[in-house]
């Protein structure tokens, strides 16, 4: 478990490489569906503002 | 089969079509990436040269290669969008553009970190391919600034269609760099002539990941395309019964 | 179309040249400072570091060319900018001529009253960073090849940025990368010059980036021109 963990002693450069990885998959969904989320909510606003002042 | 292209090109069928095809790409690309990074970080043989330092490769590769595959996407549509002035193509090269920065920024840190122990250096900054990369990061800036720099959409697209096909060249410059200049950066183990110069026990997981990568990419884009169109189609009709009518 | 009365292409190019030029030279600053800017960016660095003669040597060929680029830069920004604001950018466009003929005879007045100048100060200031003669001469090749990429580079992120909010500084944002190439063979080729190493291969490169950069331009800087101004 913990050669694993060692890597031969590469451990922080392997580790560090792999969670980098995983945070700007995390990061790229993340704003993608912030996006989302935000342009829909503006468009829905505008709408029920319009429908409401009809 | 034509009908199914056509329809493509209209934005309440490819919203509708993307959401559905979204996660299948994403699932099957994040198993793909589960096996390759499991199978990569444990099952493969350490390397002869790197020891357990070249497992990096299978962080630092798939975004390598998407970096370059983002920005071939945009240069493509971008011409597309160009010449048939087609709105979707644009509405993909500006869907890309954060995401192939994301993976710029990710092939540079991981090749920095792997070039740490390996070249004894963080950075090189005489490395053909290290600054080429590097001078893609500053492309996709320039080309996401220009775009939020101009207000009326058709202008921003056709502007920026412009920056991307301008900074094209530099693809095939960072592909090359390392068979046209001395590199720290090691050649072409995949595609070359003769074929992947690779173990097979680390071939496959890579192969894995990369493929995996290539699937999640797609489903993100597919995603961002899909906002894309939202935002720009926002005062059509279909968008107005589609949102007022989801919610009643 | 072009009828027999209206100017020939060359006429037409000859005019556009010799238009941009006589106004430069009615407004001297547009011409002197840049060139100023030049000299004075070159100075910061000794002042900045000290005079020790081997130290500066060893970043002379670096300064000059980074202090080149960014007056290059700097002087950029004006080559569509007052067409854009007298009109005359419409009539450029709707002109019988090709519009990228034209935009290249823009850009070639904008070099040789921007980088041409540029160049012929270069040997004094090199002579301060205590440059050793023999790469003087290749100094000024590399320089001309550059400062001509970077008008041509420069001129297709002109026409991008024209008449945008602080198009001043995207200019630069877009411009830079594009001419990272450039400054990299050119600084490092002037540095091979002076361990008397071959220059041969540096040059051929920004001989060839400079015919890239002719060969698109003109029409990518054309394109953008008839975008900006929609």
């Amino acid at each position: 478990m913990m050669d694993t963990l060692a890597m031969g002693g590469y451990g922080a450069y392997v580790w560090s490489s792999f969670a980098l990885m995983f945070i700007v998959m995390v990061a790229c969904v993340g704003q993608a569906r912030g996006r989302q989320r935000r342009v829909y909510q503006d468009i829905e606003k505008r709408l029920r503002a319009m429908e409401a002042s009809k | 089969m034509w009908n199914f292209i056509q329809k493509l090109g209209s934005p309440p069928h490819f919203y509708g079509l993307a959401a559905k095809m979204i996660p299948w790409f994403a699932i099957s690309g994040l198993l793909l990436i589960a096996y390759g990074t499991i199978a990569g970080l444990f099952f493969a043989p350490p390397d002869s040269k790197q020891g357990d330092a070249f497992r990096i490769i299978y962080a630092h590769v798939p975004a390598a290669y998407l970096s370059m595959m983002a920005y071939t996407i945009m240069a493509v549509t971008a011409g597309i969008g160009l010449i048939w002035r087609m709105k979707l193509a644009h509405a993909v090269a500006a869907a890309a553009a954060p995401l192939g920065a994301w993976f710029t920024f990710l092939a540079l840190a991981t090749g920095s970190i792997w070039g740490r122990p390996m070249w004894g250096t963080w950075w090189e900054w005489g490395d053909p391919r290290l600054t080429s990369e590097l001078i893609m990061l500053f492309l996709y800036f320039g080309y996401m600034s220009l775009r939020a720099a101009i207000d009326d959409t058709a202008k921003a697209d056709k502007a920026s269609a412009v920056l991307v096909l301008v900074g094209a060249v530099n693809v095939p410059i960072i592909h090359f760099s390392v068979e046209w200049w001395s590199s720290l950066h090691q050649g072409p183990t995949l595609i070359k002539k003769g074929g992947p110069s690779i173990d097979a026990a680390m071939l496959y997981p890579l192969l894995g990941i990369i493929l995996g990568f290539t699937l999640f990419f797609g489903a993100l884009l597919l995603a961002r395309i899909r906002t894309e169109v939202l935002h720009r189609e926002r005062r059509t009709r279909w968008v107005r019964n589609m949102i007022l009518g989801e919610s009643t | 179309m072009t009828s027999s009365s209206d100017p020939s292409l060359w006429e037409g190019f000859a005019a556009v040249i010799k238009r941009d030029l006589l106004l430069a030279f009615r407004r001297p600053g547009d011409i002197l400072n840049p060139l100023f800017f030049f000299a004075m960016v070159s100075t910061l660095f000794p002042l900045a570091m000290g005079p020790d003669p081997e130290q500066l040597m060893a970043i002379g060929p670096g300064v000059v060319w980074v202090a080149a680029l960014l007056s290059g830069l700097l002087s950029l920004n004006s080559l569509f900018l007052s067409d854009l604001e007298d009109g005359s950018l419409d009539q450029l466009i709707l002109s019988p001529q090709p519009l990228p003929m034209l935009t290249f005879g823009k850009t070639i007045a904008h070099w040789l009253v921007s980088g041409f100048p540029l160049v012929i100060i270069s040997p004094l200031i090199a002579i301060t960073y205590q440059m050793p003669v023999q790469t003087i001469g290749v100094m000024v090749v590399t320089l001309t090849l550059g400062t001509i990429s970077l008008s041509l580079l420069g001129s297709v992120g002109a026409a991008l940025t024209v008449g945008l909010n602080r198009g001043n500084a995207l200019l630069s944002l877009l411009v830079l990368p594009l001419a990272m190439p450039v400054l990299i063979f050119g600084a490092r080729t002037v540095s091979l010059a002076a361990t008397n190493d071959a220059v041969a291969a540096g040059i051929y490169f920004l001989a060839a980036y400079c015919m890239l950069s002719v060969s698109f331009a003109p029409f990518a800087a054309a394109a953008a021109l008839k975008i900006s101004n929609e």
